[in-house]
């Protein structure tokens, strides 16, 4: 897996923007970009939320889901024990059904990423291709509250010790202050330090913390923002903060996905992280992919959920459909 | 296979216990009637539901003799709260019978389940709590003090929300003390004679409401007895406007919503994808089977590719099909007559040079069908610009300047409804103020509330029904010197009420008029 390069992504800003990624030219830009009807927006979401996915679609869908999990632990009391355990987890989500898909990452802090990949040992490897890859996340995560040579050092350590993708955080006090070109800047010079000494790059997720921006059109003008300077995936949350992912705001960042499909023919990932449990909110996600951008998105390169609860209660569904029968919390393993 | 192919998830039809025949509602029992009995169908198969019986003229006589008798002898002596009452437990009743309710409206009328069961039989017990809670108020409808009801309504109802036009008639109707005799349109009886069930339940005196079943003729003698003293009608205007003929010259106050026109106007400062989602729920909404539809999308020229080429996009997606499946968006035409205006309509747009697009749909092969389609190029001469399609057919305009968006608007004989899609707050207001509509959504389309007076300028009728303005259409001022309620009784008379609350039955027997306002509460309540 390879992230975009970062001269063809500063070129294609520069074009899209029509100048220099300053402030003015990108609030000029960012403020240009038609405005987000709270009410329209949360109602269409309800309205996908209302679709019904039963037997066969469900069951697809249930995979579907598991193959798109970023399986994750964000704790302080992370240990190396801890991260083994979750690869295990990820690598063999229910033992007692080896028809399970994997799912498509691991999530960790940049401290574990070295006990992730030897855990991993072979099934370490590009989702795509139905391996494990690792995440990281960096820039100071969950707040960003650092200098930008701290991040940077956060993100090149994490690259080097063998992740395939960065979910770094924006400056979120910056954006809020209107400082869109340091915002442009620092997002850029992460993508630049994924790079690897070979020339390939690790992926980039660019958190936007959407509980923090408050509004829909901070949300849009954020995501574009992040996707001009050069982000692989846009990210709803760090998982640290409420609101975490919502439809709407999924469905809203899945709407700037489209549009710059549209405009540029290039394809850009969007991972909601923190909140979805249940089985039955993340079918709505899908179905919100699905009809929004199109079914094509519904890979591990172009939608992911960051989750952690979430896969056991999409196991229990997929065992209730194969046995027609409710088991409990202890038929499935805790990681 | 793709994952957007849904598996098939059809609610069930196990709740919804249909008989083999129907016969009128009247008096509180159904009879039969002497008509020639005639059959209503799913438009989605063409299967046959159930055979229903048809009221001929002394049907009529029966039923408006019954609702005078209950109008004359229980009805109008009834205090307001107890009426209030009686409307409340409908509205609960409906609420506890929607799976069922919103089954019966799917198969008999098409509409997509997802509608039926979110939209429509919801608004049904909104609208019976909202006006129950009026019942015991009149004095505050703006009428004066005790404004008095007006005796016999004669209700004629069409096909598009058989049990919401319902609705909309009957609750304030009973809500400001006048009885009833309602005709449902003849494709879609069904869901009413479900209600007339419903009434049963709910213990509802016999004669208050009446509901007889039949073609136009039927409502053409409802409508023209001598015996009732007010006319309420949603329907074409052709029907309307013979309607306003026959009623002419006579006492009975007739209140008419007809049809509509919509202009839905887009500037270029919209937030676009949510003006997208109100375009196509403005016209794709019960598959344009509304009167307020937006058919008429006014759209600022400098935004019109952008916006038709992702309404493109959006009406692929839309699914066509089964209106009993939970994920069916767009339902089946409500019958083989108005699928073919439909299509006359349509192809006289071509004829006129308009640019017909419809959305690929698999046609089903039984049944009424019309695939989601936009007409681009359309000239506000055209006739798909200016006359009612009542179906899935958008015909989009352009204007360039806030002033020529409002002259186009509001160049039609109709004038039901509007809808202004911009970010710009002060533009909303300064154009809503200038349209010439009934109703005027703001960046939002088709949203009902029972509390929102709704109704027509020009050819779309005059009235209004909803909220406080929807009350006058049932009551008439008291004039100084008359009698508030000139059937009262004298007080102390004995009334026999059928009613299923000893403490509500006794109630009735004193004159609320007289009692000290406002109402006390019962004690010991929450503290």
């Amino acid at each position: 897996m390879s992230g975009t390069s970062l001269v063809t992504a500063r070129e294609r800003a520069l074009a899209v923007l029509g100048g220099e990624p300053d402030d003015a030219t990108l609030r000029r830009y960012l403020h240009g970009i038609a405005g987000v009807d709270a009410v329209g927006l949360e109602q269409r979401a309800a309205g996908l939320g209302t679709r019904s996915i039963k037997t066969t679609s469900k069951r697809r869908a249930l995979d579907t889901i598991i193959s798109l999990i970023d399986l994750t632990t964000l704790e302080g009391a992370d240990t190396p024990g801890k991260v083994r355990s979750l690869v295990a987890k990820a690598v063999n989500p229910d033992p007692a059904d080896a028809t399970t898909p994997r799912v498509a990452a691991v999530c960790v802090y940049g401290d574990m990423v070295p006990f992730a990949v030897d855990a991993l040992g072979a099934a370490h490897g590009d989702p795509d291709a139905g391996l494990i890859s690792v995440a990281a996340v960096a820039t100071a995560f969950p707040s960003g509250r650092a200098s930008l040579d701290v991040k940077l050092a956060d993100t090149a350590e994490a690259v080097a010790a063998g992740a395939d993708e960065i979910d770094m955080v924006i400056d979120r006090g910056a954006f809020l202050a209107g400082r869109y070109g340091l915002v442009f800047d620092q997002i850029a010079a992460v993508k630049e330090a994924c790079r690897r000494p070979d020339g390939s790059s690790a992926s980039l997720k660019v958190i936007l913390e959407t509980g923090e921006l408050a509004t829909y059109d901070n949300v849009r003008r954020a995501s574009w923002l992040a996707i001009l300077a050069g982000g692989d995936f846009i990210k709803t949350s760090t998982g640290k903060v409420q609101p975490a992912a919502t439809l709407p705001v999924t469905l809203l960042m899945l709407e700037v996905v489209r549009d710059w499909h549209l405009a540029t023919g290039q394809r850009i990932g969007v991972k909601p992280a923190g909140g979805i449990r249940a089985s039955k909110d993340a079918i709505k996600y899908l179905v919100t992919v699905a009809e929004t951008v199109g079914e094509e998105w519904l890979q591990p390169h172009l939608f992911r959920f960051g989750a952690s609860s979430l896969l056991n209660d999409v196991l229990l569904q997929r065992q209730k459909m194969s046995t027609g029968h409710y088991s409990g919390a202890d038929y499935v393993t805790i990681d | 296979m793709s994952f957007l192919e849904y598996a098939p998830a059809p609610e069930s039809r196990a709740i919804l216990s249909l008989r083999e025949q129907y016969g009128l509602f009247i008096d509180g029992q159904f009879v039969d009637g002497r008509g020639t009995p005639f059959q209503t169908i799913s438009p989605a198969t063409e299967e046959r539901l159930a055979t229903v019986a048809s009221a001929n003229d002394a049907d009529v006589d029966v039923a408006v003799a019954a609702a005078r008798r209950a109008y004359d002898r229980i009805w109008s002596r009834m205090s307001g709260r107890d009426r209030g009452k009686y409307l409340f437990r409908i509205a609960r009743l409906v609420q506890e019978r929607a799976r069922e309710l919103a089954v019966a409206e799917s198969l008999d009328n098409g509409k997509p389940i997802k509608e039926s069961r979110d939209v429509d039989v919801p608004l049904v017990a909104a609208w019976f709590f909202y006006y129950a809670g009026w019942a015991d108020k009149l004095d505050h409808a703006g009428l004066g003090a005790n404004p008095r009801a007006l005796g016999v309504a004669a209700q004629v109802i069409p096909w598009n929300f058989p049990l919401l036009m319902l609705a909309w008639k009957i609750a304030p109707a009973l809500a400001a003390g006048n009885t009833v005799v309602l005709k449902p349109a003849e494709t879609t009886p069904l869901s009413a004679l479900i209600f007339a069930e419903i009434l049963q339940q709910a213990e509802l005196p016999p004669g208050v409401v009446n509901i007889i079943t039949g073609a136009g003729d039927t409502g053409a003698a409802l409508v023209s007895h001598d015996g009732v003293d007010k006319v309420a009608f949603t329907g074409s205007t052709a029907v309307g406007r013979a309607i306003a003929k026959q009623v002419a010259g006579t006492d009975k106050k007739v209140t008419l919503e007809l049809g509509g026109k919509a202009a839905n106007i887009v500037f270029d400062d919209a937030p676009i994808d949510q003006a997208i989602e109100g375009i196509v729920n403005g016209i794709f909404f019960n598959q344009g089977h509304v009167c307020c539809a937006g058919s008429r999308l006014l759209v600022q020229e400098n935004v019109h590719d952008e916006v038709v080429e992702r309404l493109k996009l959006r009406l692929a997606t839309l699914r066509m099909g089964d209106p009993l499946d939970k994920n069916t968006d767009i339902g089946a035409i409500n019958s083989r007559e108005q699928l073919e205006r439909i299509r006359e309509l349509s192809d006289v747009g071509v004829a006129e040079g308009a640019e017909r697009w419809s959305a690929p749909c698999e046609i089903p092969e039984n049944g009424f069908w019309y695939a989601p389609t936009i007409f681009t190029n359309v000239q506000t001469s055209s006739r798909i610009a200016r006359e009612e399609i009542f179906g899935p057919v958008l015909s989009v305009l352009t204007f360039r300047t806030p002033a020529e968006a409002i002259a186009k608007a509001n160049n039609t004989p109709y004038g039901l409804s509007a809808g202004i899609w911009t970010d710009k707050g002060s533009r909303i207001l300064a154009v809503a103020d200038q349209l010439r509509a009934g109703v005027v959504w703001a960046n939002t389309f088709n949203r009902f509330d029972p509390a929102s007076p709704f109704g027509g300028y020009k050819e779309s009728g005059y009235g209004r029904e909803g909220g406080r303005h929807g009350l006058a259409a049932y009551l008439a001022p008291t004039a100084i010197g008359q009698s508030a309620e000139p059937h009262r009784v004298a007080p102390g008379t004995h009334v026999p009420i059928e009613s299923a609350d000893p403490a509500a039955a006794s109630e009735t027997h004193s004159d609320a008029r007289s009692e000290p306002r406002p109402a006390t509460t019962k004690k010991g309540g929450a503290k």
